[in-house]
Parts: structure tokens; sequence; C-alpha cells
């Protein structure tokens, strides 16, 4: 019985007529191509996923009405402000934030089915898979966002600091969002499955979410969570986006001196987790 | 004659232990279809991995239509198609929207991409659930959209990892049908499959591989022939009376007599002949065969004979002698010792 059929790498087949492939201007082109071609196929996914739908919209509402009428009527959070002004932008991040898990659960499960071993037997710009996966999520922020808006204006949020700074602070969050994005996508690559990364990103989000001026005044809690709050990213980021969407009366500090140190968050995390993202991509075959 | 994929002395090791790929070597011929043919954890999947350019090797390399899967990946990829069970299909989405979506990817125009995935679902009959997501689907008529997604960009060269396991015995005919059409319009396959019916159905040449190895290959009537002319399935009243009469019936065969579970197969170079001694030497030792049968060899029994074990059978069979690195052994080795559970 023959064994294995010793081929001669000298063998010479000759190469077939080589098919185009593009230079730079074409390849770029094609890149952007690929990355419209997979956020769309993100999308249309979380419109036909019940469970993603329901933490984009549904669950929101539902803190919405519940900060709103059930804990709200005991916080008061000061500065002449109503609950509902204070809670807008904890609703904000808090939507984003854990919508985001959705990131890290889609790219798990693409692993683990094997979309993504046949998208890297596919001619497509390798850059897309994750390009695609963070601007879809972005598109559904902006939604949320949107939709959180809605719902805020509908129980009495009356945008204190005018339609420019709310939309200023809604910028921010989106950024914010947006990097933030990148952390769950390292987090959906490196878990096995979809439950793991879900287990995994929960633990990390809960404190950084209600550990922060989101929901409460800070001054209520022990001075060293106090510390923590007004420090940690989001933390950060919460009164950033009130000293826009209030207005500076409304806040301790200066305007300028929060945003810029959201800003200098959002680029921070963005330049750690996006090169870490990418990274993870590349190895996990 | 060209050869659509070479594949030279690939070697690939995962975690630093788990020896995936020990040095296969096979030339595929443009235009046929070359089956690759082993249990599970052969390394099947991992040739195959290699070769569409997902992963890339720690030694060897491997070429489609002369390219390096390596070096010019990018090229390779606008040549290949891959269908498998690891290569899945987006399940949140319409069998259309899928085949667009491997279209689009493959930079084909919107138009052409509309087309194809018309065609494609007609050719497949898939046209009435087109615009129904995949979730819906069945198993046979999802793996038909993976063999559909894999063919949109009209690729030269096929790869079909296991494209029938799980499926039902209909729907597998079904898939042998659509492959064998392919190759008939000038496509090349790679064919990866733990069925030797499969294997023996649609391969032209079989390479079978075990624990990193190519250790056969040739055309699936060179790898009966090499067996034997016939087998002789002799059936008795239990395993002890089977092992006996595989004691028996030892050196009157061209090879070794292998006993599974009550019955004793003998390959044979004349079968009538052999067949009047088995029977006489049985009566002289007074065994009583309850069955008797003269069969043409089957690729089980190929890959029997060349690694002592059966494809589906699991891992109680490894009290069979091996080499000691469980690699290539010769049939001999194997004899007058009981397989379990081999299933036929």
């Amino acid at each position: 019985m023959t064994t294995t059929t010793a081929i001669s790498s000298g063998s010479g087949i000759a190469p077939v007529a080589s098919p185009a492939l593009p230079g730079g201007g074409a390849r770029l082109k094609w890149a952007v191509a690929d990355t419209i071609t997979i956020t769309k196929r993100n999308l249309i996914a979380y419109t036909r996923i019940p469970e993603s739908l329901f933490f984009s919209t549904l669950q929101p509402i539902m803190f919405v009405l519940l900060f709103r009428y059930v804990f709200g009527g005991a916080i008061h959070p000061g500065f002449g402000l109503s609950y509902i002004d204070f809670l807008l932008a904890g609703i904000f991040i808090q939507s984003v934030g854990f919508g985001g898990i959705g990131t890290a659960v889609g790219l798990a499960e693409d692993l683990q089915k094997g979309l993504i071993e046949r998208f890297r037997a596919l001619p497509m710009a390798r850059s897309a898979v994750l390009a695609g996966r963070t601007t879809a999520d972005l598109v559904r922020n902006v939604f949320v966002l949107l939709l959180m808006t809605g719902v805020g204006a509908l129980v009495g949020f009356n945008f204190p600091n005018g339609a420019l700074g709310f939309i200023a602070a809604c910028a921010l969050v989106l950024l914010f969002a947006y990097a933030l994005l990148w952390g769950f996508a390292v987090i959906g690559l490196v878990a096995s499955n979809s439950e793991t990364a879900q287990v995994m990103a929960f633990p990390i989000l809960f404190p950084l979410i209600f550990a922060s001026p989101a929901f409460v005044p800070i001054n209520s809690m022990p001075s060293w969570l106090r510390v923590f709050a007004n420090n940690q990213p989001i933390g950060v980021l919460i009164n950033a986006q009130r000293s826009l969407m209030l207005g500076q009366a409304h806040q301790p500090g200066s305007t300028s001196g929060y945003v810029l140190a959201a800003l200098a968050w959002c680029v921070g995390l963005l330049a750690v987790l996006a090169p870490l993202a990418v990274w993870r991509y590349r190895r996990s075959t | 004659m060209t050869n659509a994929i070479e594949a030279h002395e690939l070697h690939k090791t995962f975690g630093g232990e788990v020896r995936a790929l020990d040095g296969v070597s096979f030339a595929v011929e443009e235009g046929t279809i070359f089956g690759l043919l082993g249990p599970n954890g052969a390394g099947k999947t991992t040739a195959v991995r290699i070769l569409t350019t997902i992963l890339a090797p720690d030694a060897g390399t491997g070429l489609v239509l002369g390219f390096d899967v390596v070096s010019d990946a990018d090229r390779v990829r606008t040549l290949i198609g891959l269908a498998g069970q690891y290569a899945a299909v987006d399940e949140n989405l319409t069998g259309r929207e899928n085949l667009t979506m491997i279209g689009r990817l493959n930079h084909m125009d919107r138009g052409a991409v509309t087309r194809r995935a018309i065609e494609l679902l007609e050719q497949f009959g898939l046209t009435d659930a087109g615009d129904r997501p995949l979730k819906t689907y069945s198993g046979g008529m999802r793996r038909r959209l993976d063999v559909a997604a894999a063919l949109v960009a009209r690729p030269k060269v096929l790869f079909l990892d296991e494209p029938t396991t799980g499926l039902d015995p209909q729907s597998r005919v079904d898939v042998w049908a659509m492959i064998d059409h392919l190759v008939g319009e000038g496509t090349s396959v790679l064919l990866t499959t733990q069925y030797l019916e499969e294997a023996d159905t649609l391969a032209h040449r079989i390479a079978v591989v075990d624990h990193g190895h190519v250790i056969a290959e040739g055309t699936p009537a060179q790898l009966k022939a090499d067996l034997g002319a016939t087998v002789l399935d002799v059936g008795l009243a239990n395993s002890d009376l089977a092992r006996q009469a595989a004691g028996i019936l030892d050196g009157v065969g061209a090879k070794t007599p292998t006993v599974v579970g009550n019955m004793v197969e003998l390959p044979v170079d004349e079968g009538p002949r052999v067949a009047m001694e088995v029977l006489r030497l049985l009566d002289q030792h007074a065994v009583v065969p309850t069955t008797f049968r003269i069969r043409e060899p089957s690729l089980d029994d190929v890959f029997l004979a060349l690694t002592g074990k059966r494809t589906e059978a699991d891992d109680d069979t490894t009290d069979i002698p091996t080499d000691g690195k469980g690699r290539r052994r010769r049939a001999p080795a194997a004899a007058a010792t009981t397989t379990d559970g081999g299933e036929r």
C-alpha cells in the first residue's frame, strides 16, 4: 500500500493568470465597503435578536421610569435640579454601557459559530470585522440615545442648558461608548463563547456604572467611595455630561475641566483598547 | 496537468503539544474531487484551514493554483470557496442576505450579487426559503446554503470540510449530487469526510489521514485492490467462537483475519477457492458459522487494515497493538484482535 506521495517542491505548476489585486487606493475603498457590509449585517442581526432589542430599548426605558417614579422622589440632587434632569446623564451612560455587552456577546458568537473562520477565507479587508462591529454598535448607540432623549422629555427633562449643550453631551457619550466598545470587543475575542463573554463583561461594568454619580449624588457615599466614584472613567464622564447638559451652575467644578478630563479618558481608552482588540483578533484562530 | 492544490510537508502543532499535522503532502489535480478521509482529530480540518489561508503552517507549503497560501494569501482568497462544519453562515440573516453579504465581501458589484443569489437559491432548492432567517432552516437546508455561500464568487477551487456530517441520508445524497454537478462544471474540490462511503462515491483520489499523517493515497479502486480482491465475512454464535475461528483461519487469506463482534473478516485474493478452504477448516474444528458472505472490500476495510481501527469507532479500540506512536502499521499487527462497537 502506498504511503504519502512525495511531491517535489519543484513540481513547477504554473500559476494561473493572476487575479486582479487592488493597489493602495482601491484597497482602502474595499476596506470601507467591507466595513459597511459587515456593519449592515450586524445591524440587521440586532433587529432580529429579541434579547438585543430588549436590552437596547425596553430595558433602558424601564430604568428611566423606575428611577424617575420609584426611587427619584427620595433622591435630592441639589444645585436646584429636578431629579429627572439629574438622571438622564446616568441613564445615557448606563444604556450605552450595558448595551456594549452585546458587542462582546456578538463577537464571541461569531467566533464560536465559525463565521469569522469564513470571513478569514474571504478576500475582504482584515480590519472590517472589528470596524464593522464597532460601527454597527455606534449606530445602535445613536438610536438608543435618541430613544432615551424622547422618553426623558416625556417624563419631564427640560434641557436646562439648551440644545447645543445637550448635543455636545450626547457626542461625548457616543465617543466614550465607542472607546468602551473596543474593550467589549477584547472581552468577546477572549471569551470562548457568548455566555462567558456576558459573565466577563458584567462584573467589570456593574461597579463602574453604579459606584458613580450616575443615579445618586455622591455626597451620601463614604469618603473612599466618593473618591473612586468621581475619578473612575464613568464618573468623570457623567460629571462632564452634566456640565454640558445642565450648565455649569448645576455642577461643583468647571465645565471645561470636566470635559477635558472626559476627553482624555476617551482618547486614552481608545488608544489602549483598540490596538489590544486588533492584536487579539489577529491571533484568535 | 495542473494541480489545483498542493500540500508539501505541512506541519502544525497547537499549544506546543497537540500535533495536528505531522508532514502532510498531497496534490489535487484540476477538475477532480480529492477526498481527505480520516476519523475525528486526524488533522483534516487543520489541513483545510491552512490551505484556505485561515491558519499559517509551522512548516511546509501549501499552493492553490500555484499561489502560496501564506505569502500570496490575498490572491488565494480570490480563488477559493470554503464550506463546512466550521465555516458558518449567519443565523440571523436570511438565505439571500447571507449570499449577498458573501458576494459583497468578494467585491462583486451589487447587480451581479443579486443575480447570483437568485441563481444559487434556485439551484439549491432554497428559492421559497430565501427570505426567511436561517434560524428557521432545517439542518439540510442550512448545509445547502453553506455550500451555496461558498460558490457565490464562482471559485475555481472549493474546500468542503465534512459537508455532510450530521445530515440525514436524503440530505446527504442531495449534497453529493450537488458536488458531482460542480465538478462537471470544472471546479476542483477538496473534500474532507469521516464517511468512507462518501469518499468512495465522490472522490477521484483519496488520501487516508490519521494522527496528522497521510497513511495511504490512491484511487478508491487502488486502495481496495491493495487490500485483496474480496472479503469473507464469517458470522459466529458469539465473540469467543469468533476469536477461536480467527485463530483457525490465520494464514488462509491474503491478510490476517479481524474479529468484529461475532464476525470474522478475512481479506482474500481468490474468494471462492479460499471460501471452500475456510469452510473445510472450520468444519475440521467443529466450528459452525451462523452467516457466511463473500463481498467487495469497503473503504472501511482499508481503514481497518491501515490503522487497526474503524473510522467511526470510539477510543475503545486502543487495545489494538500499535507501533507505539499510534502511527502507521501494517495489517498483521491487528491480527485476531477484537474491535468492539465497530459499525459498518
